[in-house]
């Protein structure tokens, strides 16, 4: 999907390939300490803390992805790369109802909250495509750019300073998804 | 709000995609990876790919052409099909095949779908289930395309199936299958009342009120159709279609 959106990109664990880079995605399937234990063996945490935090280059965590930017999470015993001061936590609904499946599985949209390049011209008909059982629970309410409701808000785009983060898959969510990552290709 | 799932169930054999009629007489439509870009063209919601003849040929899953399928695709996708080795379903998710569904394996071995489930999350794995009326007119679980009776009841199966991990179900009617006469909806009931994951309605869809009819009655939480996709008219000619965005909305409220 990259290529579509004219991006020269590369999927990459070569330190000296992330050094090179001007921007970076974090993608993520799968669960948080597996996530966390990969980053660590493969000596990417400092590397990426280097990177992120001193370097300042834009990264976009998606899924998973973005959730290791967390603290920590209800799913996992490791911490995360904390860069942002947020928690990755479980759906949790008040009252059980059959209609609200976990995971949260399927097209939904975005109200944004903050306007932000990434979330530039997306178009008012835009949808993503979410597959998650866990979400970002921001302690500092100006990190959340978007929510989407699944039984309640929560924030489906974050953002800090360069650290930016979607809870869904912009590569498997058509033309709006190319949008976002044009976005932050070429305006972020 | 999380939207109702309208997914196009393309039926692959000998490399091209086909469409049956009660899972028999394979009507020839065309090639797979054109279809694939006019279905992407139109934004469908996702995809599923059913390859027809892998089991009973004993074959494992057509790697190539699903890679050249993935790379067209900008949405999730999901492929059932002579699945029966871990190492495929792997494989598979790293293609960016989103789902991987199980079908006959999952009735001769119910607890690979465990070890799927715990090696690839069970939002990954879907069990797939064919059924039909039987002799006595009771529903019955069929493998193998449909030729092979099993003996389990369609919600015995469902639970099961539910209670090792799978992340989410395709319920075919066979007996519906190309008929284009609405949705089975007892059937569909019967098992999206026995579990608590997502259950995919799959044969009978004709219109638009089919796939309304089989969510808010049926109890679905997706609809699945193929017929409905790529034919046109009573004479069915091959027409690839998807109702608009707008026209979904409409019918299903969300």
């Amino acid at each position: 999907m990259l290529k579509k959106v004219s991006a020269a990109s590369a999927i990459s664990s070569d330190p000296a390939i992330i050094e090179a880079a001007d921007k970076l995605i974090l993608p993520g399937v799968g669960a948080f300490d597996d996530g966390m234990k990969n980053l660590t063996e493969r000596g990417l945490t400092e590397l990426l803390n280097v990177q992120v935090l001193q370097r300042k280059k834009p990264i976009l965590g998606l899924c998973l992805g973005m959730q290791l930017f967390t603290r920590r999470s209800e799913e996992g015993q490791l911490p995360g790369l904390s860069w942002m001061n947020a928690e990755t936590v479980r759906f949790k609904f008040d009252e059980p109802n059959p209609q609200l499946k976990i995971p949260h599985m399927g097209w939904n949209t975005l109200q944004i909250r903050h306007p932000h390049p990434l979330l530039a011209d997306l178009g008012a008909d835009a949808r993503f495509y979410f597959v998650h059982s866990y979400h970002v629970s921001c302690a500092d309410v100006g990190n959340v750019l978007a929510e989407t409701n699944y039984g309640y808000d929560f924030a489906s785009v974050v953002v800090r300073e360069n650290i930016l983060g979607a809870q869904f898959h912009p590569e498997k969510s058509h033309k709006f998804g190319m949008g976002l990552l044009k976005n932050f290709a070429e305006r972020v | 709000m999380l939207r109702t799932r309208v997914i196009p169930c393309l039926l692959l054999k000998d490399r091209g995609l086909v469409k049956t009629v009660k899972f028999r007489d394979p009507t020839y439509l065309g090639d797979p990876i054109n279809i694939v870009k006019i279905f992407n063209d139109k934004e469908v919601d996702e995809l599923v790919f059913l390859d027809i003849t892998a089991t009973v040929e004993n074959r494992r899953p057509p790697f190539d052409l699903l890679s050249k399928i993935t790379s067209e695709c900008f949405m999730p996708l999901g492929y059932g099909g002579g699945v029966r080795h871990l190492e495929d379903i792997r494989k598979l998710l790293n293609l960016g095949v989103e789902k991987v569904a199980v079908n006959s394996y999952a009735v001769e071995n119910p607890l690979f779908i465990k070890a799927a489930a715990d090696q690839a999350g069970s939002q990954s794995i879907v069990a797939s289930i064919d059924v039909k009326a039987n002799r006595l007119g009771e529903y019955e679980v069929y493998t193998h395309s449909g030729q092979k009776a099993t003996g389990l009841h369609p919600v015995k199966l469902a639970i099961e199936m539910e209670e090792q991990g799978a992340g989410e179900l395709l319920l075919n009617s066979i007996d519906r299958d190309g008929t284009m006469q609405g949705y089975d909806l007892e059937l569909i009931r019967q098992v999206s009342r026995a579990v608590t994951i997502p259950v995919v309605a799959s044969g009978g869809a004709a219109t638009i009120q089919h796939l309304a009819e089989v969510v808010k009655q049926g109890g679905a939480s997706a609809a699945a159709a193929g017929s409905m996709f790529v034919f046109q008219g009573p004479r069915r000619a091959v027409l690839i279609s998807y109702p608009s965005s707008q026209e979904l909305r409409a019918t299903f409220g969300d």
